[in-house]
């Protein structure tokens, strides 16, 4: 089985995997970082979603094979502390129903408001359109995004 | 004492009694319990586990078991916050604690939108009875009567003395009083008592889903644990021939391939094949070349439940119920308006898609990790299936993301259970999304046949409806029937219900608001149909149909016209919206709640933007704001999604198969929402079923205010339709 460097949340990972094994299932099932969730394994749902050097990715359609030299990150190094602008946003507007989407909403967010750093509706719905929630916590995502913006900008932090 | 027992099984006697016990940490412990007799769990150590606990550590931080499975629906949050408003604690002292399944905490369900109603009273009792042998500890402590005490943030003060003192430093003392009489605490009942119940309250594992803690039941990670996948006939109902396990074993990752014979139970172990494995994606991936021969059962198709329910609209069908003279009261009618409405079969579609962890410990217990809404019922399947006593398995309640009404069903269970009792390991089963959808217990198809009959001033005067539904052997089957006690049964002095049944070999189950989720939205449609026909407003002629019943009244008529009028005023019913858009209105009664909702939409072209949806919702007083909330703006999402999605049954199974072909709705076409609770003094009620009701007329008839379209089938585009 080949071997590949994977580096994760700022940490290098080398681990062995099959040449076709997407990098969802070499973070869950090889080093068992389960904050990346599986909802439907042909990049239509977003809740495999991690950021590839900076991007959001579905990280279900990314051979794991191909990533070696990318900046991964996952929910679970977003921000272990929970003091990310959208994160802190997210729990102020009690954005998370049953909550497995919420690690690629959150991702796909904080990849917006580094480009963006003061979107209105249009930008969060163009931006967020292909992380679904089957809860429906559309509504509270945007008010929380938008809050997140305000965050960021006191204390001038985008990261 | 032999309890009478309630619909779902559980002791009716509602005698709760209070336990009180010191643990050897030095925190006090503080439970409810019930009589009965229930299957003690072995595996557990505890001696005796109450129906609640409220357990105050000498640090003076609270702990409170939550027993309720957790999906979403913020019990986990909002049952522990009226514990802790009896308790008079701050939440901020407070930490949860998720339940097993043990028959010691009575109903542990996540269904029926029952879990508010019926934990209610034992929440209350539990806080409040803790709070007052704490208060009394202190009046014994400072020799002075409890009735000169009170009780706030963790802390008993004696005003008249000006002492006070904490929760942790009573917890001796209160351990050797009397225990209370439960008939003789006083609950807290109404709103303006409340300090907590009823604010914004952030839920309590959000640290953990914000960061990507592990929390679902496919994050469980036991050592040695081996992956697996379970194939099964695509088609319902398939015999398994033959499959080619001998070649699945050889290919890399597998570590077992094997046939499982299963049961003819389409809600348990059902015949197929079972692939184990280092890795999910090594056995998915030799599950690519795993070739079963089926044979097949059936042949059903959506075309040919058309063309029955075409043949069945002739006949007269099995009249349900008939009050007054139908017929002859068409005959005196001012207008007669008919109509047929349809809607399809639709899958539940959970984020997560179904799966379960097991383990055969070597003293032959078995030990689940189950995203279940009712593992009891799992327990007991997994118990006959597999002929293990019940009092031998434990089950571990997890998060699970999203029930809506599929994990009251627990196939996934037994497989997992039967697949890590052959293997000897702890394996994680994971459906696939395909193995989600395919095998899911749908929403039933329906045809209704309206007739109604009008007088001069356009009141209903006979109504006449002729329910085409799925079943088999003649009989409904799950979320498929009408209850004749149905409104608008009661409110209409000729009314006859009617169905005939298509014989379907679908498999059905609950789906949030079984039956009602659907036919719903067809009679609040025909309703303004029947406005537009006598010439009412739509809120005047729902105002009208609610303010007289014939016989018992099906609800609450005054809690539903205030509900109906509440939404009205917020959503300014009457205004001009403005050009290409329309309003909407519809109410509903279900499961004990009354709602009612308002929508705007916007035409462009032939796309329909639902700009906003407002809500009115009675379920007497709110626990938690947010999770209310939650609620309400979700299953406007889902309403709305659910309207335009449809499961085709083509060659005896489902032909939509993942997301590129079950589109549910994205961000950008999800409403703006406003909220309105009509708290008052009756007993709180659920909300994971009634705030689904009335969504989808009320954007259908927008739709119609806007466009003139009439919406009579689902899903939107076989009117034309796209959001």
């Amino acid at each position: 089985m080949p071997e590949i460097t994977l580096k994760i949340n700022g940490k290098d990972h080398t681990l062995d995997v099959p040449d076709d094994m997407p990098l969802l299932w070499a973070l869950r099932d090889k080093l068992n970082m389960t904050g990346t969730k599986y909802g439907c394994g042909i990049g239509r749902c977003g809740t495999c979603t991690v950021l590839v050097d900076g991007e959001p990715e579905q990280s279900c359609r990314l051979p794991a094979m191909k990533m070696a030299g990318k900046e991964i990150t996952t929910i679970e190094g977003l921000s272990p502390d929970g003091n990310h602008p959208v994160q802190k946003a997210w729990h102020k507007e009690d954005v998370p129903q049953c909550g497995y989407c919420q690690g690629g909403q959150i991702l796909t967010a904080s990849a917006l408001l580094k480009e963006n750093s003061n979107p209105d509706d249009a930008a969060i719905d163009e931006a967020m359109k292909d992380v679904l929630c089957r809860c429906g916590t559309y509504f509270r995502i945007r008010k929380a995004i938008k809050l997140a913006a305000v965050y960021a900008a006191e204390t001038g932090d985008e990261s | 004492m032999n309890a009478p027992k309630n619909r779902n099984g559980n002791n009716m006697d509602r005698r709760s009694f209070l336990k009180v016990s010191m643990l050897a940490s030095g925190a006090l412990m503080v439970g409810v319990g019930c009589y009965g007799t229930p299957v003690a769990d072995e595996t557990v150590q505890e001696t005796w586990i109450p129906n609640l606990y409220v357990r105050i550590d000498p640090d003076g931080k609270i702990t409170i078991v939550s027993k309720n499975p957790e999906g979403g629906q913020g019990v986990k949050t909002a049952f522990p916050m009226v514990v802790a408003e009896c308790l008079e604690v701050d939440w901020k002292d407070v930490q949860v604690e998720q339940a097993p399944l043990d028959d010691r905490y009575g109903r542990q369900v996540a269904g029926g939108s029952r879990g508010t109603p019926d934990g209610w009273d034992d929440l209350r009792v539990a806080g409040t009875a803790a709070m007052h042998l704490l208060m009394a500890a202190a009046a014994k402590e400072w020799g002075v009567a409890s009735t000169e005490c009170s009780a706030q943030s963790g802390t008993i003060t004696h005003k008249p003395s000006d002492r006070s003192m904490s929760y942790a430093s009573l917890l001796e003392t209160a351990a050797k009083l009397p225990v209370p009489d439960v008939s003789d605490l006083k609950l807290k009942s109404r709103p303006s008592e409340f300090k907590l119940l009823g604010s914004f309250v952030p839920g309590i594992d959000n640290a953990k889903i914000l960061t990507g803690q592990p929390m679902f039941g496919s994050d469980i990670r036991l050592d040695g644990m081996l992956y697996a996948m379970f194939e099964k006939s695509r088609v319902f109902g398939g015999k398994l021939l033959s499959a080619n396990v001998e070649h699945i074993r050889t290919l890399p990752g597998v570590t077992h391939a094997f046939i499982v014979k299963g049961t003819d139970d389409i809600r348990g172990l059902q015949p197929g094949v079972a692939i184990v494995g280092t890795s999910w994606w090594e056995v998915n991936s030799a599950r690519e070349q795993l070739k079963v021969d089926w044979q097949t059962t059936q042949s059903d198709s959506s075309t040919e439940y058309e063309k029955q329910a075409e043949e069945l609209a002739g006949e007269s069908g099995e009249i349900l119920r008939h009050d007054g003279d139908v017929e002859s009261s068409f005959d005196k009618a001012v207008k007669v308006v008919e109509a047929k409405y349809y809607y399809p079969f639709v899958s539940h579609a959970n984020m997560e898609p179904q799966g379960c962890t097991a383990l055969v410990h070597e003293s032959g217990k078995l030990e689940l990790w189950a995203p279940s809404q009712n593992p009891k019922s799992g327990r007991k399947l997994v118990s006959e299936t597999l002929g293990i006593p019940e009092s031998q398995i434990h089950v571990n309640q997890v998060r699970y993301g999203g029930g809506f009404g599929r994990r009251l069903r627990n196939d996934y269970m037994v497989e997992a259970a039967w697949i890590a009792r052959e293997t000897g390991k702890p394996v994680q089963l994971q459906w696939t999304r395909e193995d989600d959808m395919a095998h899911d217990f749908f929403r039933p198809a329906a045809w209704h046949h309206f007739k109604a009959g009008l007088d001069d001033s356009g009141r209903i005067i006979a109504f006449d409806h002729h329910f085409i539904t799925m079943g088999k052997d003649g009989e409904t089957i799950s979320g498929s029937n009408i209850s004749k006690r149905r409104y608008p049964a009661g409110l209409i002095p000729n009314y006859r219900l009617r169905q005939s049944i298509i014989e379907c070999n679908v498999p059905t189950g609950p789906w949030r608001a079984p039956g009602a989720s659907a036919y719903c939205w067809a009679y609040q449609s025909f309703y303004d149909e029947l406005a537009l026909a006598g010439g009412r407003d739509p809120l005047q002629f729902r105002l009208d149909l609610l303010s007289k019943s014939y016989g018992k009244p099906p609800m609450d008529l005054e809690r539903a016209s205030n509900t109906l009028k509440v939404v009205a005023e917020k959503a300014g019913w009457g205004r001009d919206p403005g050009p290409n858009r329309g309003l909407g209105i519809a109410f509903a009664y279900g499961h004990l709640g009354y709602v009612a909702h308002v929508a705007q939409v916007v035409a462009e072209g032939s796309n329909i933007r639902v700009e906003k949806v407002i809500a009115a919702v009675d379920i007497g007083p709110i626990i938690n704001l947010s999770g209310a909330k939650n609620q309400v703006e979700g299953a406007i999402v889902d309403a709305i999604s659910t309207a335009q999605l449809e499961i085709t049954i083509s060659n005896g199974s489902a032909r939509q198969s993942n997301f590129h072909n079950y589109r549910l709705l994205k961000i950008d076409q999800a409403p703006e929402i406003e909220c309105h609770f009509i708290q008052s003094d009756n007993s709180p009620t659920g909300l994971g079923e009634p705030p689904f009701l009335s969504v989808a007329p009320a954007v259908a008839n927008a739709i119609f205010a806007a466009t003139g379209t009439r919406i009579r089938e689902l899903p939107f585009k076989r009117s034309g339709i796209s959001l």
